[in-house]
């Protein structure tokens, strides 16, 4: 054999390596670079990572739930100074006009190239990163479970009810945004209700796969949709399914303060197997006369006995409810249902502004 | 050989994508409007003409060591390379041309016109000069083909042409190219 084949091929492969190291060193963006948040936070990053990452390194976690590939559109921040230059093709589906008009960006898809003046929303620098162990998981119905996380020792997390949290699949390192069902009170606990999804990935796995002790990063709390809490409206909550989550942590929330709104809880669900926290719900309606829980179903069957009301949640929220005009109304599900659900509230001359829903999706 | 033989001939005679048909992926995949072809054209330019000059002394290197059997590993290594410094600089210097390249700079990596320009030069024995000039006629002629097939889907788009269901896309972009071969030959034995 040739004695210069192992030179030759290891010279240029050191050789090449330590071009392309030099070069990265002499030109590369390895400087660090200051990113200003909010006007008054500050910290340097170094590297060319995206803004998302180079928050989340330092402690701010913007939602996302498609981990980066800018497939969710949820990391949205205001770019004011700085950045990489126009908006690109993969942020372009996620943008109206009015966001791009204020320089709104998908903070996975800018790259910290300089110093940056970046703004976000204040409520998401509250989101923390916490290490949690799974405690406890019950069957609440056929589709859906509690999962509840304990944080770690000594941690707590502060969240207004009604907000969300978002888990990381261990493995797949996918990550899902569910609404925390427990009570804010309780600080050292989390609780989601969650609902499997055929061939949902996350789904799939905490129905197949999570286990008690099972260690899962959860980053939250995150969302606008939560209780107003300097109002005295009387409130209407309508929720089906795993739409229950943010609305049972609402009303442990109010519970606590011995109820001093009148609440107007309308579940939706096809058949009595679809129910869940029934008990709970009516013995906190037995106990406080001014919270009203009103499951309906939509397809109940003739051997079920079924004696509440009957009908889709819309009709039988149209039924139900007078004059909205003083109200304050809080909805969670699908698109298709809010909608729906909306317009019917609309008819009863709620106000748009004391409108608030949580889209699942 | 004179060199300015050389470069009509690569440009025209041989052009290396309609009559050698190589870069026909990127060819497709990026010709469906004139300015990314100029994009990846310019790209494919600058990237044929570096990895040519670099790799000639390589190859020098390689015959005095008796060690041409590696050429393509080696060559495959420094085309890599050279697009890896490349994006770096461009990144650090041009940030305009860098986003709007965006992924056509790392995909010339696997663009075979590169290879086979340095492979060419080999089989043909050019000499410096000549392997520079072929280099950048090659890869001129390269971005010529892909804008040229660019213009006639563009106008095709712009008319909404009357194309058979099952040609729709891609398909009528191979019979596009089989047209312009046709129409390259034209130019056999053309010198100046």
């Amino acid at each position: 054999m040739n004695i210069y084949v192992p030179i030759v091929l290891i010279g240029i492969l050191l050789t090449i390596t330590f071009i392309l190291i030099l070069v990265d060193k002499l030109m590369g963006g390895s400087g660090e670079k200051m990113i200003t948040v909010n006007q008054d936070t500050k910290f340097p990053v170094s590297g060319d990572e995206s803004v998302l990452v180079s928050l989340n390194q330092n402690k701010i976690f913007l939602p996302s739930a498609c981990g980066g590939k800018a497939t969710c559109g949820m990391c949205k921040f205001r770019l004011i100074e700085g950045g990489d230059g126009e908006i690109k093709p993969t942020e372009d589906p996620f943008l109206s006009q009015e966001e791009r008009d204020s320089g709104v960006r998908l903070s996975c898809q800018v790259k910290v190239r300089g110093d940056m003046k970046i703004e976000i929303p204040e409520v998401l620098l509250n989101a923390k990163e916490y290490e949690t162990v799974v405690d406890y998981i019950e069957d609440l119905t056929y589709d859906i479970k509690l999962v509840r996380f304990k944080l770690k020792e000594g941690e707590q997390i502060d969240f207004k009810p009604g907000q969300y949290a978002q888990i990381r699949v261990p493995g797949i390192e996918v990550i899902r945004a569910y609404s925390m069902a427990s009570n804010p009170k309780d600080k050292e606990h989390l609780e989601m209700i969650i609902r499997m999804v055929p061939n949902g990935q996350a789904t799939t796995f905490v129905h197949k796969a999570l286990e008690l002790g099972d260690t899962i990063i959860v980053t939250g709390p995150f969302g606008h949709f939560y209780l107003q809490e300097d109002s005295d409206r009387d409130m209407i909550c309508i929720a089906g399914g795993s739409g229950k989550a943010p609305i049972r942590s609402i009303v442990q929330y109010l519970r606590d303060q011995g109820m001093p709104r009148k609440v107007k809880y309308f579940f939706g669900a096809r058949t009595t197997k679809d129910l869940f926290y029934t008990e709970e719900f009516v013995k906190l309606s037995e106990e406080f006369p001014n919270f009203t829980y009103i499951p309906a179903l939509s397809d109940p069957k003739p051997e079920e006995n079924w004696t509440g009301e009957v009908g889709l949640i819309t009709d039988v929220v149209d039924r139900m409810t007078g004059d909205l005009k003083e109200a304050e109304a809080y909805l969670c599900g699908s698109p298709g249902m809010i909608n729906a659900c909306i317009k019917v509230l609309q008819k009863h001359d709620i106000q748009d502004e004391h409108v608030f829903f949580d889209k699942f999706s | 050989m004179n060199l300015t033989d050389l470069f009509v001939s690569s440009l025209l005679n041989n052009n290396i994508a309609f009559t050698f048909i190589l870069g026909m992926c990127p060819l497709i995949a990026i010709s469906t409007n004139v300015k990314n072809a100029k994009g990846m054209g310019i790209a494919v330019v600058i990237v044929v003409t570096l990895t040519g000059i670099i790799n000639y002394p390589i190859y020098l290197l390689l015959k005095a060591t008796n060690t041409t059997n590696l050429a393509l590993l080696v060559f495959i290594i420094t085309i890599a390379a050279t697009v890896q410094i490349l994006e770096i600089f461009i990144e650090k210097y041009l940030p305009k041309v860098y986003s709007s390249f965006g992924i056509f700079l790392p995909l010339i990596t696997v663009n075979c016109v590169v290879l086979a320009v340095s492979l060419f030069f080999v089989n043909r024995n050019y000499n410096f000069l000549q392997t520079a000039t072929f280099s950048f006629a090659s890869s001129l002629g390269w971005m010529m083909a892909i804008i040229i097939v660019a213009g006639v889907r563009e106008k095709m788009a712009a008319i909404q042409s009357d194309v058979p269901r099952g040609l729709v896309g891609k398909g009528i972009v191979f019979i596009i190219l089989g047209i312009l071969s046709l129409a390259f030959l034209g130019f056999t034995g053309l010198s100046f």
